[in-house]
């Protein structure tokens, strides 16, 4: 394993004290327990947000707190869901007497950290709603598995979701906001490497030289199927093919467009990746009307990316088009 | 007959040594169907619920169990935090203010903790998890009781019902958690939830039983 660390038990904590002396003009980070919160919380009346997860998908979501974002976010362990005393913590800090949004995305254990900490806030009086992400199409959703897994729309919802906050709708709208965001988007990712774990020291999965996993998840779980390697344009088009029929996607629908790195592939081969997915939509009368592009959720060095399309309405586009002001994104402000 | 807080101390520690014993053998039947960390995140909890155990002053059981939950959902993380924090949060609701823990107690409190694992984790019976240890092992406790059965007999059941519940995993297909993604690949593998609900069902036999 080479990896830029100094033990591999300290990760965590030593990456918050570079975030908390990078950003403490606009953050602040506690490490009993570990939890990011933005500097001015609490907001009073403001709707707070937060989410967490494991560790290892930075910017997400450590990253997206900030105004117009994120009230609050808590990193688990590399690649581990938070615990429900962090959460809980998070949450009263950010509690601005307006109702706490918990996003969460769809795996068995951060579901239930954050519902063990969604009964314990209420037990102190305040009001939370959560709302699960779940955009993987390369998982089969069935009543026989723990469904979906939540992955690129979670960044997304995340931004919107901020920025409704941010303009003073309530609890219940924001929540509800959040849902159709989700209802609305579908992702797909694939790898051309793996990854490794640093408390696990070896590679999370093997990938041969010449092959790729289509269907990735952000922690290495296996996809739909392991292929040949193939042209940019030839991955693109099986990511975006699943992706629009799945919801389905129509000749005429406004989307906006997120190509995702999953942490070690360069932005010239997302750009690549761009340009096969723009014509791709195009032939099939999809118009992009907005785009994010590059590594917004990653799963630590694994080479690969991911295609996220969010079906848009002015109202999405509105708040989309917010000023933010996120260590990981940021315009307008 | 009543289980002491003495006796509660040591199924809490017998518990701890059972998982660090058995703690490869977790993470190996965890690498097969999960992610891996079941032995090493158990053991992780148990020994950090340990020494808050220990500091504690002799007298409730209650209070006892809430520590051992409050530590298990700090310390444990993904799933299996916040569902062994659920088994012992909900024994010591039930056993509040209980000045004496009565093998009826006892029953009553691991019913309503398996109670509180289903509904966490909306794991059905036959799921391939947890609840396929615990819910054998519950009814098997209360149904000895109801029959006048010893408190050390129903003790029994409870553990070799809980260990027919674990070896009957093995052929069934994960519906709930990670190993659900496997779907058919699932089969053929022992859950690594049911066999510590066995290893927990094994400690409160041992500590509980006056035979022992």
């Amino acid at each position: 394993m080479k990896k830029l660390i100094n033990d591999p038990e300290n990760v965590v904590r030593e990456e918050l004290e570079g975030i908390a002396a990078a950003h403490s003009d606009r953050l602040k980070v506690s490490l009993e327990p570990y939890y990011i919160m933005r500097a001015d919380a609490p907001v009073k009346g403001k709707v707070a947000i937060v989410s967490g997860g494991g560790s290892g998908h930075e910017p997400m979501h450590g990253g997206f707190v900030g105004k117009g974002m994120l009230d609050a976010a808590c990193p688990g362990e590399v690649f581990t869901s938070p615990t429900p005393d962090q959460i809980l913590a998070a949450t009263q800090a950010v509690s601005g007497g307006a109702g706490v949004l918990h996003i969460v995305k769809n795996y068995t254990g951060d579901i239930l950290n954050f519902q063990m900490a969604a009964d314990l806030a209420k037990e102190d009086g305040i009001e939370v709603e959560a709302v699960v992400t779940n955009d993987d199409v390369a998982v089969q959703d069935s009543l026989y598995t723990a469904g979906r897994r939540g992955v690129g729309v979670t960044v997304l919802t995340e931004k919107i979701c901020g920025a409704a906050a941010e303009a003073g709708r309530s609890l219940a709208e924001v929540a509800e906001l959040c849902r159709k965001v989700n209802g609305d988007g579908r992702s797909m990712g694939m790898a051309l490497t793996s990854c490794t774990v640093p408390a696990a020291g070896k590679p999370t999965f093997e990938l041969g030289e010449d092959e790729m996993e289509i269907g990735i998840g952000i922690h290495g779980e296996p996809g739909r199927e392991r292929r040949k390697l193939a042209p940019a344009d030839e991955i693109v088009e099986v990511l975006a093919t699943a992706i629009v029929d799945d919801l389905p996607f129509k000749s005429g629908d406004r989307v906006l467009a997120f190509v995702n790195g999953l942490g070690g592939t360069p932005l010239v081969e997302l750009y690549i990746a761009y340009r096969a997915l723009d014509r791709f939509l195009k032939g099939k009368g999809i118009a992009i009307e907005r785009n994010l592009i590059g590594p917004y959720m990653t799963s630590l060095e694994m080479a690969g990316f991911s295609i996220t399309l969010l079906r848009l309405d002015d109202e999405l586009v509105r708040y989309w088009d917010a000023p933010v002001n996120t260590p990981g994104l940021r315009w307008g402000a | 007959m009543a289980i002491s807080y003495s006796q509660a101390l040591d199924f809490v520690q017998r518990f701890a040594q059972a998982v660090a014993t058995d703690k490869e053998y977790l993470t190996e039947l965890d690498a097969a169907i999960g992610d891996g960390d079941h032995g090493i995140n158990m053991d992780r909890g148990m020994r950090a619920v340990l020494p808050k155990v220990d500091a504690l002053t002799e007298g409730d059981v209650a209070s006892l169990f809430r520590t051992v939950a409050m530590t298990l959902i700090s310390t444990v993380g993904g799933a299996s935090g916040p569902l062994y924090g659920t088994v012992f949060l909900q024994l010591a609701t039930a056993l509040k203010d209980k000045p004496e823990v009565q093998p009826a107690d006892w029953s009553l409190a691991l019913a309503s903790a398996v109670g509180g694992v289903q509904s966490r984790g909306k794991a059905m019976p036959e799921d391939k998890t947890m609840v396929d240890a615990l819910l054998p092992a519950s009814q098997a406790l209360s149904d000895q009781l109801a029959a006048g059965a010893s408190f050390d007999a129903a003790l029994k059941a409870a553990e070799e019902a809980a260990e027919a519940g674990m070896k009957a995993t093995i052929p069934l297909v994960a519906r709930k958690g990670r190993a659900s993604y496997l779907g058919e690949r699932s089969a053929g593998h022992q859950d690594p939830g049911a066999t510590s609900s066995w290893l927990l069902m094994k400690a409160a036999r041992e500590a509980f039983a006056e035979g022992s």
